[in-house]
């Protein structure tokens, strides 16, 4: 019953987003302020029965019901909650509903926080909003309904797939889908403003709070699922240009691509008409994201011609919004008038030259993950591409883009001085220099890449702090007014400090876990030693563990420095019936930055086991940069600038009356 | 197969029962030179796992990747150079096993296209440029603003 009540709730949602769609929009164009405000109500109505369908779906897993054809597949009655829970969302159907319903969410958080937003632009962002809304639960309603009941319920379910019973994936795909859902609000807020017409500094006021929420939650969502596969594979590869981190990653390249010449158009009413379509394209990435992970295209191009009803759905969508945003930009972009000048050497030319880079690093991306499967379609030669391609091309556009990143928030705007940066960036360009030189000296593999990579990754760090002191003008200062000054920076300056700061140091990362990392594989059998990055990792031998759901072969190893053990780790490699799957769990130990990464291999017939061990060098930089990327991103968040003009806050007129009193 | 495990796993797909864990490269595969064994682990990164997602014979544990990672180090010890090693994989397996394709007519668009949109962007950037200098170089003024200025140097005479 109550699944039938989540299935009916989804209907009902679909009615409220399709009065959603059209009521606002008419109110907009006819200056109706009933019909406009019916937006917002739509709005959180909507947001409330997905929610509620959610909910149910939910309900149905944690009493594991059975006769729920979605449960079936996807749980077991020993899995723990936790899993039972996430499970909603580890499969098509709930993942989907996931989506949804967190497009209703973006639509209810403008309806309620974009109270400043002007009437108009607010009904005709929420009318866009209900557009995708109404595509993607058609979309759920007709080819993937997570409510569908059985006849004949079986006793027991499948199981989720045990590589998704983890707290990984319970994190990992909201995040994403934050992100990637996110941008929906930047493509809404840019279709109103063709509908309308009206597109202004204030414009790119209200939607780059919007952007950079989106932004921050990729960015996480891109790391853990980094992180996830690091752990969970078990060889520790971290990232594989694989066309499904593809699909995140060319949403997040365009977003950053978005915020920045957003930037522009904030301050100086440039760019506009690149900010607008910047703005189409990142969700425009989103939408391709996601049928390239849904429509089963990825698998195997005949596979999705066999059974393409999912497919070609969303491709449908995929087709009518790209193709009816561009339409709609060509027809009404010219009526945009171009705004402020700038030279060439300026902060919009550094930023602009940031869009160059992104911009052409996405299109890289683009077509290195569709290339096969068009060429397959259309000619039938299967080629393949993979890491050595992207790292050939995507590598060589990032250089000169972190090379111009300390640059950028140097320069003034509209006339910038080329000669007055670098000379501020004096200390931190030789700072980087002896950085190379003493890498470069004590690196045997790959010294030139090793060098160059340390050095603009220090550089980039450096330039940072650069931005900051010379900002709050400490050296210049006496050292009382430099601090004061500097406490008096605004957010955003340290926003963008740790953003690009956090971008350094993953580049560092980066490059010391693919130079410096050791792999050590060897058969042993209990009590011999392998040495890896000074460290002695003696294997104790295996034990048999009963797990809830799965049963586990746990080798134990003890790590020992100059003879004193400094920890002990597990590995296990364990086996869950109900898929007839088995799964590894790495042992891995932090020492420092750096990581020890111990993974179990086969049994050898001579009774030996094959054991990993991987000296990790710095490697947690990787996700510490992006850790600081998304502290920045907050901290932009919360600058004065965006709380005033942007959707924020409701706390804010209390305030005002209480200093009125 | 553990990269194709990662792609359905994320692709939240079923029918998972052909996967298996274990890793690539087993002790008993190693070779005894350093160097010819470094060289082979180059060589096995640009090799596709053909049975594989997305993965080269360097990270794939199935049984097609341990054949191509053994016939990749014969051929090695047998003295060929890395061109020679793959163009011998690409005569029996074909061109689909190399991770970066080869630069041919089939493979220009995707070879070609970063280079293309690099150029497009400054070629835009640039025409911007040149359209904003013209745009300062002649004073905008309209034809009521120049009859006003008419009007006002007049009273002034």
């Amino acid at each position: 019953m109550i699944t039938e009540l989540g299935h009916y709730a989804l209907i009902l949602a679909l009615a409220t987003a399709l009065v959603q769609s059209l009521v606002p929009l008419i109110g907009a164009q006819r200056n109706d302020a009933g019909m406009m405000a019916v937006g917002p109500m739509a709005a959180n109505l909507s947001f409330v029965l997905v929610a509620f369908s959610f909910l149910t779906l939910t309900y149905a897993y944690v009493i594991s019901d059975f006769s729920v054809l979605n449960v079936v597949e996807n749980s077991h009655s020993m899995k723990p909650m936790l899993y039972k829970i996430t499970g909603v969302w580890g499969n098509h159907e709930g993942s989907m509903l996931l989506w949804v319903l967190i497009l209703v969410l973006f639509s209810a958080l403008v309806a309620n926080f974009g109270r400043n937003l002007p009437d108009k632009l607010r009904a005709n962002v929420l009318s866009a909003q209900a557009w995708i809304t109404v595509a993607f639960l058609l979309f759920i309603l007709l080819t993937s309904n997570p409510f569908m009941r059985l006849a004949n319920p079986p006793a027991e379910g499948n199981d989720l797939n045990p590589i998704l019973q983890d707290l990984g994936l319970a994190i990992h795909p909201p995040l994403l889908y934050l992100g990637y859902v996110g941008f929906s609000i930047s493509f809404s807020f840019a279709i109103a403003a063709l509908i309308e017409g009206r597109l202004d500094a204030a414009w790119a006021r209200w939607v780059r709070p919007w952007t950079l929420v989106a932004w921050t939650f990729l960015t996480a969502g891109i790391s853990m699922g980094s992180y996830w596969a690091y752990y969970e594979l078990g060889w520790g590869g971290w990232w594989f240009w694989d066309p499904v981190e593809n699909a995140s990653f060319m949403p997040w390249l365009a977003g950053t691509a978005l915020l920045h010449s957003a930037l522009v158009m904030e301050k100086r009413e440039a760019l506009k008409v690149w900010t607008v379509l910047l703005s189409i394209l990142t969700f425009s990435f989103s939408l391709l994201g996601t049928f390239l992970v849904r429509s089963g295209v990825l698998t195997s191009v005949h596979a999705f011609a066999t059974d393409p009803a999912r497919g070609v759905f969303i491709l449908g969508i995929l087709a009518v919004f790209i193709g009816g945003a561009f339409a709609l930009f060509g027809l009404r972009a010219t009526a945009l008038r171009t705004g402020g000048l700038f030279a060439p050497i300026s902060r919009e030319g550094a930023l602009v030259l940031n869009n160059l880079f992104l911009t052409t690093a996405t299109a890289t991306v683009l077509v290195g993950t569709l290339y096969p499967l068009l060429l397959e379609a259309t000619t039938g030669t299967k080629i393949s591409v993979g890491a050595p391609f992207f790292n050939l091309t995507f590598g060589p556009l990032m250089i000169p883009l972190m090379i111009a990143v300390p640059f950028g928030p140097l320069l003034a705007w509209k006339r910038g001085d080329l000669m007055g940066a670098t000379q501020r960036l004096y200390a931190a360009i030789g700072i980087s220099i002896l950085v190379g030189l003493v890498v470069m000296a004590f690196t045997t593999d790959e010294p030139v890449l090793a060098a160059a990579g340390m050095a603009i990754g220090a550089f980039v760090i450096l330039g940072a702090l650069t931005d900051l002191v010379n900002r709050s003008g400490a050296g210049r200062l006496p050292a009382a007014t430099a601090w004061a000054r500097f406490k008096g920076l605004p957010r955003s300056a340290f926003g963008t400090a740790f953003a690009h700061a956090g971008l350094g140091i993953t580049m560092i990362g980066v490059v010391a876990a693919s130079v410096y990392s050791t792999e050590h594989v060897s058969a042993m059998n209990a009590g011999d030693t392998v040495e890896a990055g000074g460290y002695t990792v003696r294997f104790e031998g295996l034990r048999d563990v009963q797990g809830p759901n799965y049963t586990a072969k746990s080798g134990l190893f003890v790590i020992s420095r100059g003879g004193a053990e400094v920890a002990r780790v597990t590995s296990a490699k364990r086996f869950y019936p109900a898929r007839q799957m088995p799964t590894t769990e790495a042992g891995i130990r932090t020492f420092g930055a750096s990581q020890l990464y111990v993974a179990l291999g086969d049994m050898e017939s001579n009774g030996k086991l094959v054991v990993r061990v991987w000296w990790k060098s710095w490697v947690t930089f990787i996700w510490y940069g992006t850790v600081l990327m998304m502290i920045g991103g907050a901290l932009s968040l919360s600058d004065r600038r965006l709380r005033i003009g942007a959707p924020r806050k409701a706390a804010r007129p209390a305030r005002t009356a209480e200093a009125v009193a | 197969m553990k990269r194709f495990c990662l792609v359905l796993a994320l692709s939240l797909l079923a029918g998972l029962s052909l996967v298996r864990p274990g890793f690539a490269v087993n002790p008993d595969e190693v070779l005894a030179d350093p160097a010819l064994e470094s060289r082979a682990r180059e060589i096995s990164l640009e090799l596709r796992c053909l049975v594989c997602q997305n993965q080269s014979i360097d990270d794939s544990n199935a049984d097609l990747a341990h054949d191509l990672r053994v016939l990749v180090r014969e051929r090695l010890k047998e003295g060929d150079t890395d061109e020679q090693v793959l163009d011998y994989v690409v005569s029996r397996y074909g061109e689909f096993v190399l991770l970066k394709p080869r630069f041919s007519v089939r493979t220009i668009l995707l070879w070609g296209t970063p280079v293309l949109i690099l150029l497009i962007g400054i070629a835009a950037i640039l025409m911007g440029a040149r359209n904003r200098a013209a745009r300062r170089a002649t004073p905008a003024l309209s034809a009521e603003e120049q009859a006003e200025i008419d009007r006002l140097m007049k009273r002034g005479e």
